[in-house]
């Protein structure tokens, strides 16, 4: 599958007084899952109804592969897109949703049957939406999603409502479109929702751009660090003091920043010290997404 | 647009709404076509009936517009507002960005659903008012050539309420808030305005270019005017009036709601 690359470039809107994305640029390419995170009311849904042709830009573009979104023939067909979770006509049962939608993305309605099964509502086919859960919705938005087989799929904060297995399956689904060639784009106010499934990272706060880099870029970012119990601490100290970290005491033991645990491991069974106790405790990446989405005054 | 058309038409008769409004239509029209040919052939001794004969048929009949209008005017207003409601216009606009399209798909999709409603809403009145006519009057007239044509248009009005609705929708795209302006206009605004402009000389044929009025022109037969003060339009312009209020509606609606962010 060739799936085209989205491009936002420059991409503003200001609604009166706000400036809810400011200049905003980044690609997301095929192949992967990119997820675009920020704090809620940092203009990530925002960005995409104008990368969807919803809402229209201030200044800036964004294109799918050569052209805007409504420029394309037939839209629905090149970009899945699943926004909110309660965008349904609760009479109406979710086979009858996916039908209503059909025609325009060009399926038949054995496509929908198909695509209700897929995410796991065909038990629910004949209900109607009104009686499904938040859960429900999300499958059935991404069933809506997925009606044509895009070879783009955007979706807003998917895991909200989704239970445990649910968000589990979430990720299994968004790294089975990125093996598949597709292009995958993901919104979540936390990284750690999908933090497994992501290849790319684009990161905004106050409608601006933070970060974007492969998420392997971004953990080199954080620093690693070490949890230690030891009987002699003050051998441990002087031992971290020698290789150039730093030791603080934390409970019954020490936390040792600057090095992993396996570095601290090895130094400690070089110098015959001895350990109780050996854990990882690395800056974790929410602490780092939370440093990088401070409000600009607080940085 | 043919896609476009076939997803409007799903959107329909996949909710449930319209088959309830038609239901209480067919209940309520019966009921008025009744109790107005009743008024026409029960008459006290020595008054003269306020009409008779064909006339007096006609004028029962031409109530599934008179009366009737509301129905297809909410019934094409729900088919707008409920997107926005719902929120589903999200989804519409994203398997059809062109909007203009969309809303022409919106509006042709109605006319199905108000041509069904402009038939059972036709056959309600002349079931509640023919067997008065027929049995207590001077005949139900319903062979007759000018009342025939008056039925067949009464179900071509009903239709082009049903795309007026859809355009007020367009306009109005606040469920509650087109719902009530419609209740107040059909029932309480246009009637009073109407008898109002029917007393002043000089105003008398304004009342035609109202809605209510164009429509009752394009029937040829009016409730309000069986009073002999209302005039009506000729059918051509009449048919122009009511194609102009929808179309001036759907334009307006597509250059104020519809160009607005969706979200």
């Amino acid at each position: 599958m060739s799936a085209p690359t989205l491009a936002i470039d420059g991409l503003t809107k200001q609604f009166g007084a706000v400036r809810a994305v400011d200049d905003l640029t980044f690609t997301v390419r095929p192949g992967a899952v990119t997820g675009f995170l920020g704090p809620n009311g940092a203009g990530k849904t925002t960005t995409l109804r104008m990368l969807l042709g919803l809402t229209r830009p201030s200044a800036g573009r964004a294109l799918v592969g050569d052209r805007e979104y409504a420029a394309h023939p037939r839209p629905g067909r090149v970009v899945g897109a699943a926004l909110e979770a309660s965008s349904f006509h609760p009479g109406r049962t979710g086979l009858a949703h996916l039908e209503v939608f059909a025609p325009q993305v060009g399926v038949s309605r054995a496509r929908c049957r198909q695509v209700l099964e897929a995410v796991g509502l065909d038990h629910a086919a004949k209900q109607r939406v009104g009686r499904y859960s938040l859960g429900m919705r999300q499958r059935l938005g991404l069933a809506t999603a997925l009606l044509a087989d895009p070879p783009v799929i955007v979706l807003d904060e998917p895991t909200n409502g989704l239970d445990p297995e649910g968000i589990v399956w979430i990720r299994r689904l968004l790294r089975q479109f990125a093996g598949e060639g597709r292009t995958v784009l993901v919104s979540s106010h936390l990284l750690r929702e999908v933090e497994a499934s992501v290849d790319e990272v684009v990161i905004i706060a106050e409608g601006r751009l933070r970060h974007a880099s492969s998420l392997a870029e971004l953990r080199t970012r954080a620093t690693p660090a070490a949890y230690v119990v030891a009987p002699r601490p003050d051998v441990l100290t002087a031992l971290a003091a020698d290789r150039g970290w730093s030791a603080t005491s934390d409970g019954d033991g020490l936390v040792v920043d600057g090095a992993t645990a396996a570095e601290v491991g090895a130094a400690a069974h070089a110098a015959g010290i001895e350990l109780h106790e050996l854990v990882r405790r690395d800056v974790d990446l929410e602490a780092l997404f939370f440093e990088l989405t401070r409000p600009e005054g607080a940085r | 647009m043919r896609a476009a058309l076939l997803a409007e038409y799903r959107k329909l008769v996949t909710t449930r709404i319209w088959w309830l409004l038609l239901l209480v239509m067919v209940g309520y029209l019966v009921f008025v076509g009744a109790a107005v040919a009743a008024s026409f052939v029960f008459v006290p001794d020595g008054a003269e009936p306020p009409l008779a004969g064909k006339d007096a048929a006609r004028t029962t009949y031409a109530l599934v517009n008179g009366v009737g209008y509301v129905f297809p005017l909410v019934i094409g207003s729900l088919a707008m507002t409920t997107e926005f409601r719902h929120k589903t216009i999200t989804q519409s606009l994203l398997v059809e960005p062109d909007r203009t399209r969309f809303l022409l798909a919106k509006l042709l999709s109605v006319v199905p659903i108000g041509l069904a409603a402009g038939v059972v809403g036709q056959l309600a009145v002349v079931a509640g008012g023919a067997p008065l006519l027929a049995a207590q009057g001077d005949g139900a007239f319903l062979g007759d050539g000018d009342v025939l044509a008056g039925l067949l248009l009464g179900v071509v009005v009903v239709a082009l309420w049903a795309v007026i609705g859809v355009a007020v929708g367009s306009v109005l795209s606040n469920q509650v808030a087109a719902i009530v302006v419609i209740l107040a206009f059909t029932q309480f605004v246009e009637p009073i305005v109407r008898v109002g402009l029917g007393q002043v000389d000089a105003l008398v044929g304004a009342a035609a270019y109202l809605p209510g009025g164009a429509a009752d022109s394009l029937i040829g037969a009016s409730f309000l005017g069986s009073t002999g003060t209302v005039d009506l339009l000729p059918r051509w312009a009449a048919v122009l009036v009511l194609v102009g209020y929808a179309v001036g509606f759907a334009v307006l609606g597509r250059l104020t709601t519809l160009r607005r962010d969706i979200g």
